[in-house]
């Protein structure tokens, strides 16, 4: 685990798997229960439902949940979204490049793969300092949002 | 200090009030030599240089520059007589061009407080001066009286390059306000340094990133419609990563202005900026 602070396979205890899953249905990983092979993919899904890749083009796109435009463009949403942010790498073609499960890594804690990187881990509660109360013990995105953005990841192909 | 210029296409040349002639460029910027060499930026830059053109002209127009409002607020206030000791800030310190000539480009700076010394930025030494010295209340923060007269005293020293002190007592203020810098905080988990130091130069969805440098506070946004802080802008960028800001006037927030301010050591101060 590259970060000292806080590993995913530490047993949590239910207290922060329960404040943070409130909604969780059954069947779905909490952010402390991610399995996580190798440091490098998560190949089961979060949620056992299959991600829609529809769904997650607006996870992705929408400024509130996934706001992925504000540091990476994709080619082919130029048309239809404005300013694509220039800070992270492109994703056009990431689906060729990486596997399911590297993507769902990414998208849950890219810290696992990257200690410095400036991408939120979009699926994690623990190990964070003055987060504002609205989002105290919230991951940024569901379980199931996550499966549906990396779903949407994987029709980025080149 | 050397004032270099970079990119292409220079179009026009102005000359600031501190007789600095700065380069306008499209593509380009001007920069300034870090003032060390463990300065962890290669080259130092205004915030101006990130904005566009209508903006920077803006800023450059005292007549239109919407924060010489603020500025003659400060203005009728200083020589307004307020509190218990019917005395105004004029009383004391005169003419302000003199009286404050030498005092915005180099705080924040230690001064006495309440019987001890502390690291005070130019509001907190308002309200010194007016509950201490004027017996008179303190302005809450980005209240207009404090603004206007913080842009005031700031916009004496325009053009003079931002000095402050870092060594000696100051050093554990500086050693605190790196440290803020470099922490992440929020839900979105990062640090000032990912998007001003690292970042710089980038867009992040609509915005240009700056350096987040601090010379030009406070400064009149549209967003805002009206005029901020600085302290209200580290706010503003710790609550877009939804995280809990520090207060404004907080140990926190001044260790971070003074060590922002020595980021951008050797800029020239252009209070009243306008930022968009
Ligand atoms: C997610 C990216 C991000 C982070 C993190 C961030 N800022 Fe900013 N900041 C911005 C953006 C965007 C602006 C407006 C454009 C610009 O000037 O960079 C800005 C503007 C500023 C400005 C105004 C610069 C000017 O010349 O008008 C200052 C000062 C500043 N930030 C300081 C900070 C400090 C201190 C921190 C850490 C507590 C911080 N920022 C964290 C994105 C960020
Ligand atoms: C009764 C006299 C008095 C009045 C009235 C007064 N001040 Fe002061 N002011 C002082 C003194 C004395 C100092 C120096 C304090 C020190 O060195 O610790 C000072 C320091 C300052 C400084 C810092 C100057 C520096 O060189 O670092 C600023 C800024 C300032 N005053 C602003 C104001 C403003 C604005 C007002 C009106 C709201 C005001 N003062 C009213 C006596 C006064």
């Amino acid at each position: 685990m590259s970060s000292p602070l806080w590993t995913y396979r530490m047993a949590l205890g239910a207290a922060v798997a329960a404040l943070t899953v409130a909604t969780a249905l059954a069947g779905t990983v909490g952010p402390g229960d991610v399995e996580i092979v190798d440091d490098s993919a998560i190949p089961a899904s979060l949620t056992g439902v299959a991600g829609d890749p529809v769904a997650g083009k607006d996870v992705f796109t929408g400024r509130k949940l996934g706001n992925c435009l504000a540091c990476h463009q994709v080619s082919s949403l130029m048309d239809e979204q404005q300013f694509h942010g220039e800070v992270a790498p492109p994703l056009d073609g990431v689906a060729d490049r990486y596997s399911e499960g590297e993507l769902r890594l990414q998208v849950v804690n890219s810290k696992v793969i990257n200690e410095d990187t400036l991408m939120p881990a979009f699926y994690r509660v623990e190990g964070l300092n003055r987060v504002n109360e609205k989002f105290e013990g919230k991951t940024i995105l569901t379980a199931q949002q996550v499966e549906d953005v990396v779903a949407y990841l994987q029709t980025l192909k080149e | 200090m050397m004032k270099k210029t970079v990119g292409l296409g220079v179009a026009a040349s102005v000359v600031l009030a501190g007789g600095l002639a700065v380069a306008e460029l499209r593509e380009g910027y001007v920069y300034f030599e870090p003032s060390s060499e463990e300065h962890p930026l290669d080259e130092i830059i205004s915030g101006r240089e990130f904005r566009d053109d209508a903006t920077r002209a803006l800023q450059e127009d005292d007549f239109e520059n919407p924060g010489f409002l603020s500025l003659e607020e400060g203005e009728e206030l200083w020589s307004t007589v307020d509190g218990s000791e019917n005395k105004s800030c004029e009383s004391c310190h005169g003419d302000v061009a003199e009286g404050m000539a030498g005092v915005g480009s180099t705080y924040p700076k230690l001064m006495a407080q309440g019987g001890k010394t502390t690291l005070t930025n130019i509001e907190n030494q308002i309200n010194t001066c007016r509950t201490e010295r004027m017996g008179a209340e303190a302005y809450k923060y980005d209240k207009p009286q404090l603004t206007g007269l913080t842009v005031l005293i700031k916009n004496v020293d325009r053009g003079e390059p931002v000095n402050v002190s870092t060594e000696g007592d100051y050093e554990s203020w500086f050693k605190k306000g790196e440290e803020l810098y470099y922490t992440r905080v929020g839900q979105l988990d990062m640090s000032c340094a990912h998007c001003h130091e690292e970042h710089y130069g980038e867009y992040i969805r609509a915005d240009h990133l700056s350096q987040g440098q601090t010379n030009g506070f406070p400064t009149y946004r549209f967003k805002w419609q009206g005029m901020g802080s600085l302290h209200r802008r580290f706010s503003g960028c710790m609550k877009n990563i939804r995280g809990v800001p520090y207060a404004k006037g907080s140990d926190e927030f001044l260790a971070l202005e003074l060590y922002t301010a020595w980021r951008g050591q050797g800029l020239p101060v252009e209070t009243p900026s306008v930022r968009n």
